[in-house]
């Protein structure tokens, strides 16, 4: 029991620097040391454009590839088969094709840039409290790498183990994963797609799959379309060649689409059948709701047993915030010393946790900076 | 309380970082954000358990009502499709005009019950929503009086 009154600690009066300046630094080597944003300084295998607003992983796969492919198939069809059909059908075609074709492109644009729902590493203060949680009697080498460590959680009368993460230093929520070519944690964790050189993941599953839904609306379209141009153009005993000689563009949109509907609609329906039962392909790969190791009992504890809600939670649930803050500041060393130099803690302490000098600890943030988006 | 003050420790600045708690996620009900309400050992002595219960349940309930799936969210999400979810680069969505009403929470709830105690609550969202990050600070002259004997304060000017 501490025999002294606690006196009432303004939280501003915390966060504020030591004002006097220490006299062994003198004033001429301080040079103002420009902020660093988070993004900067963020551990993760990912690349940031516009000064942290946009966010892609640091392998690109091919997202150019898939880029260029719908700009080219599309440029073409409004260059070489638009005018030939509004002639003689109808000029609602080319504004539906437009309508696809924009609402292709800014999802598949959104689907890359935008955080999956990366969650940001553990504080070595938040690393150093698990460790402690987590029995460990045997402590035999600093080789020997104990066994991986789970958590089980009960939801929805369901078992659910929680693996704890090496690398970000957490035990990862449900549905969470390490994506190791972003090397991150990433909620609700669908794949990590190539095609769009990103993961696709709790806050970017929506754009992904209204992409995927509206390329195969667009393919579709478009092949629909080119179908009918060249069977116009053969007509009259024409036939296919000449209409093909006369429209070459044609011929390559067709195999382009051709080749794509099918993969599309393909991928279309199965992430409509993971919407609708409230699944990741992660875990559906994995088999992790599906019956394994004779526990027949399990389902999926997060499906709301309902298709609608399911689509409804999936797709039009609200839109969770980016974790990770990427245009914040990262707190400087002046701010990190909070407790001034002569106020050293004495060296006996029994349970106290000695603060870490990390970069992003180390010091009482102040509870009302309203944060990043 | 406790009667006996040092007068000469000087006042506000004098408080030091003894500790750090950390709250963790109570996954139970799935993945929406909800904390554990118990009362962690550390902070016994600091505080009645009925206030920190009070503070983490209220802010249970800002989460709930930021991830409900009603009425709202719907309309939200249909109307956001229908614009190709540009929508989100003009508007503040839902969940951040909530989140911002839990950071002025947490500021009054700092500045009422947990700095008069000596403790601090850092945001969530600050920590990813991992944790609950609960700073304790020790008051400088207790310390030093932690430590060695009485002496100091029988002694106190």
């Amino acid at each position: 029991m501490k025999n002294c009154e606690y006196q009432q600690i303004d939280p501003k009066a915390l966060a504020t620097p030591s004002p006097a300046p220490t006299p062994s630094r003198p004033c001429l080597e301080k040079k103002p040391k420009r902020l660093k944003r988070k993004w900067e300084v963020f551990p993760g295998k990912n690349r940031f454009y516009c000064d942290g607003r946009i966010i892609v992983a640091r392998q690109s796969g091919v997202l150019p590839l898939t880029l260029g492919l719908i700009l080219v198939t599309s440029g073409l069809f409004f260059i070489f088969d638009c005018p030939f059909l509004v002639q003689h059908l109808t000029s609602c075609i080319p504004v539906i094709g437009g309508v696809l074709f924009v609402f292709v492109v800014i999802s598949l644009l959104q689907t890359s840039f935008t955080d999956p729902g990366i969650l940001p590493r553990a504080t070595p203060e938040e690393a150093a409290d698990i460790e402690k949680q987590i029995d460990n009697p045997i402590n035999s080498s600093s080789s020997y790498r104990p066994p991986p460590r789970t958590k089980e959680v009960v939801i929805n009368e369901q078992v659910v183990k929680l693996k704890y993460c090496f690398t970000c230093k957490i035990f990862r929520p449900p549905r969470t994963s390490h994506c190791s070519l972003c090397d991150n944690c990433v909620e609700r964790f669908d794949h990590h797609c190539p095609w769009v050189g990103n993961c696709v993941g709790k806050r970017n599953y929506r754009f992904f799959y209204m992409f995927i839904v509206s390329l195969s609306f667009h393919t579709a379209f478009i092949f629909g379309c080119v179908t009918t141009h060249l069977a116009l153009r053969s007509q009259g005993g024409n036939g296919l060649v000449f209409a093909l000689q006369q429209s070459p563009a044609s011929a390559l949109e067709l195999v382009v689409c051709f080749f794509s509907v099918w993969s599309i609609l393909g991928l279309s329906g199965f992430h409509t059948y993971l919407v609708a039962a409230n699944l990741t392909t992660n875990e559906d790969i994995k088999g992790s709701w599906s019956g394994k190791s004779g526990n027949e009992e399990s389902g999926n504890p997060f499906s709301y047993n309902n298709i609608f809600k399911n689509c409804c939670s999936v797709l039009c649930g609200p839109m969770p915030p980016s974790l990770i803050d990427r245009r914040g500041f990262v707190p400087t060393e002046d701010e990190v010393r909070a407790i001034p130099a002569e106020m050293e803690l004495p060296s006996i302490k029994t349970d106290i946790n000695m603060v870490g000098r990390g970069p992003t600890s180390g010091h009482a943030p102040p509870p009302f900076l309203p944060p990043n988006p | 309380m406790f009667v006996q003050t040092h007068c000469h420790s000087p006042p506000l600045q004098s408080a030091s970082l003894a500790n750090k708690v950390f709250i963790q996620r109570d996954y139970s009900e799935g993945t929406v954000c909800k904390f554990h309400t118990k009362l962690p050992s550390e902070l016994d002595s600091r505080i009645e358990k009925t206030l920190f219960e009070d503070t983490v349940k209220t802010l249970n309930n800002y989460y709930a009502e930021a991830e409900k799936i009603g009425g709202h969210a719907y309309l939200e999400g249909c109307l956001a499709c229908i614009t190709a979810y540009l929508i989100f680069l003009c508007m503040e969505t839902r969940y951040e005009k909530v989140l911002k009403k839990i950071s002025r929470y947490i500021q009054e709830q700092n500045e009422k019950i947990y700095a008069p105690r000596g403790l601090l609550i850092t945001d969530p969202i600050e920590r990813g929503m991992r944790v609950i990050e609960i700073s304790i600070y020790e008051d400088r002259s207790s310390s030093g009086s932690s430590t060695s004997s009485s002496t100091t304060s029988s002694s106190g000017r």
